[in-house]
């Protein structure tokens, strides 16, 4: 079945798939050791390799001060998404829950808004109480892109731990919350975990509410900071600076996902081809 | 959900396990209240103080001069040429990504499931774009195309200026919102795909089926529901469409999206009432892709998922 024409062609197919996935990655790092005017060399590589473009945006507080509002927003977000998530789909999965159906239709129903439609209203009030440009005012909107793909995630892990564990520890007296808590819960923690990762690269990858939501350097996180970079003279264009600040925010989550991609290629599609 | 079937038969002849019933039904939505709030606090709340909102006259620069005025704006947007040509603009780019990533889904699915060798190694290239952030994504491809730092033109010896143009500067925002979903497209697809019974292909083969009919006639009508819910996830992130454009042009040259226009009336200028209501419209369409999708195939919503 397998004849050496259609294995070599098989190989060179996924050279190419491999190429493309990588080649724009490769070139936004490659922008980003450009030092000076060799950013507008015009060719793949830089002339000359130099640090000089992430020693500036180390020093540049626009993009320090964005590295920890995402950091810390993002991590909030997905601390509460993940436990409110964990709550919600135990029930649904787990339990005799007949309203489990509607919360799975408004998770739905949520996943499909579109962000710009909540930050429009979320712009005007969040000014009239307070919450414009702070940390708190991204977390809030953040579950409403976070909580629905946790639910069906956590939703579809709960399904894979054996029922019988539960019925055992209802025989020995155990009420339903003491079963959660003590039995499925630590069952459930590479899928939390799993979830987690999932949450954080969403919260992480945020631009609608990151630029509508915030004005300053107080709360506007990494993907909103990109857009509001200047070069290092105002006749210079950004490119370097901005290719080595992407470079910075990119490089650990893509080796996070490859390091879990396992279990997040399960997460991901978990449920999408049975209920 | 038919979850605890095999429960449900031994609480009706044993009356103390009916208690038992109730208070798992109480300790369900003690368990789900959290998550139910929050998420009607973060859409429903905003989307109904939209539509309030929608049917004035508001402007953030004068708040004075708020007054009632019915569907006027609706009226507004609606006989604006500007509307309609931002919403062309949306449904065009929604079906060229979403087309080009439904093939290109199927071919990386269909190479994955038959590597032999590699495997992994396949999966973990295609995820990287999934984990780039689509503002780097944009930034990445904006950069390559540039007349000033990219290496696109000097490379294919062109002297284009991409983003001067609609067609060119939509082909390149198309580019990188393809190359960076395509990869949730084949995942899902793969998962459909290993559904479908490996018998059923063989048993083709052997009647002499070829790839085109085998792939025609026994694997795609088997996994049509990953490929629903596939397109109908990526439709509706496709129209929701922003980052990439407001990276690239910002919706200059006529790249504007839906999306970026309630951005542009909103936040830029301050046009509380105008847009709010185009909110409304960019949801009510979303809300009317999905339901075109759950008519036309009548899927069950409480049983599709995705990212």
């Amino acid at each position: 079945m397998t004849s050496k024409r259609t294995r070599v062609e098989f190989v060179l197919a996924s050279l190419v798939v491999i190429f493309f996935s990588l080649a724009p990655v490769v070139w936004i790092v490659s922008l980003s050791f450009k030092a000076g005017d060799d950013i507008d060399n015009k060719r793949f590589w830089p002339t000359h390799w130099s640090w000089d473009n992430y020693r500036t945006v180390f020093h540049t507080d626009l993009f320090t001060s964005a590295l920890r509002n995402s950091i810390g927003i993002a991590l909030i977000a997905t601390v509460v998404a993940v436990v409110l998530a964990t709550f919600a789909a135990y029930a649904i999965a787990r339990l005799d829950f007949p309203a489990g159906k509607f919360v799975l239709t408004l998770v739905l129903v949520v996943s499909m808004f579109p962000a710009i439609s909540i930050a429009t209203p979320l712009f005007n009030l969040w000014r009239s109480i307070g919450l414009y440009d702070t940390w708190l005012g991204l977390i809030i909107p953040y579950l409403s892109l976070t909580l629905p793909i946790c639910i069906w995630t956590l939703a579809a892990f709960f399904r894979q731990i054996p029922r019988q564990l539960e019925q055992a520890a209802a025989v020995d007296g155990a009420t339903p919350w003491q079963a959660f808590r003590l039995v499925i819960a630590p069952l459930a923690t590479p899928g939390m975990f799993t979830t987690a990762i999932i949450a954080f690269f969403i919260a992480w990858n945020d631009f609608v509410f990151g630029i509508t939501l915030t004005s300053t350097n107080r709360a506007r996180p990494v993907p909103a900071a990109l857009a509001f970079f200047s070069g290092a003279s105002q006749f210079q264009q950004p490119t370097a600076a901005i290719s080595a600040a992407a470079v910075v925010v990119t490089i650990p989550v893509v080796v996070l996902v490859l390091i879990f991609q396992r279990r997040i290629v399960s997460g991901l599609t978990a449920g999408a081809v049975k209920g | 959900m038919a979850t605890l079937a095999p429960a449900q038969p031994l609480a009706q002849t044993r009356p103390q396990l009916s208690s038992r019933i109730k208070s798992e039904r109480r300790l369900g939505w003690l368990l789900s209240a959290p998550a139910v709030i929050a998420l009607l606090a973060v859409t429903a709340y905003p989307i109904i103080n939209a539509a309030y909102l929608s049917l004035f006259n508001y402007r953030l620069t004068s708040p004075g001069e708020r007054s009632f005025i019915w569907f006027k704006n609706y009226q507004v947007i609606l006989t604006d040429r500007l509307w309609w040509g931002d919403f062309g603009t949306t449904v065009l780019i929604t079906v060229v990504t979403v087309t080009a990533e439904l093939v290109l889904g199927f071919a990386l699915a269909m190479m994955m499931k038959k590597a032999i060798v590699g495997r992994n190694f396949l999966r973990t290239a295609i995820l990287v774009p999934y984990a780039v952030i689509t503002v780097v994504s944009a930034y990445a491809w904006k950069y390559a195309f540039a007349s000033d730092s990219g290496f696109i033109n000097p490379l294919f010896g062109t002297a284009q200026d991409w983003f001067g143009a609609r067609g060119s500067a939509l082909f390149v925002i198309c580019l990188s919102e393809i190359w960076k979903t395509t990869p949730f497209m084949a995942l899902v697809l793969l998962a459909g795909l290993a559904q479908v019974p490996d018998e059923l292909d063989q048993a083709a083969m052997v009647d002499g089926a070829t790839l085109w009919q085998r792939l025609r006639r026994v694997t795609l009508p088997n996994m049509e529901g990953a490929i629903v819910v596939a397109l109908l996830f990526r439709a509706i992130d496709g129209f929701r469409i922003f980052d990439n454009v407001f990276i690239m042009t910002a919706g200059a040259q006529g790249t504007e999206t839906v999306s970026i226009l309630a951005y542009r009336q909103t936040i830029s200028r301050a046009q509380i009432g105008l847009g709010s209501a185009l909110s409304v419209l960019l949801f009510a369409s979303v809300a009317l892709i999905c339901f075109g999708f759950i008519k036309l195939f009548r899927i069950d919503p409480a049983r599709v998922r995705g990212g």
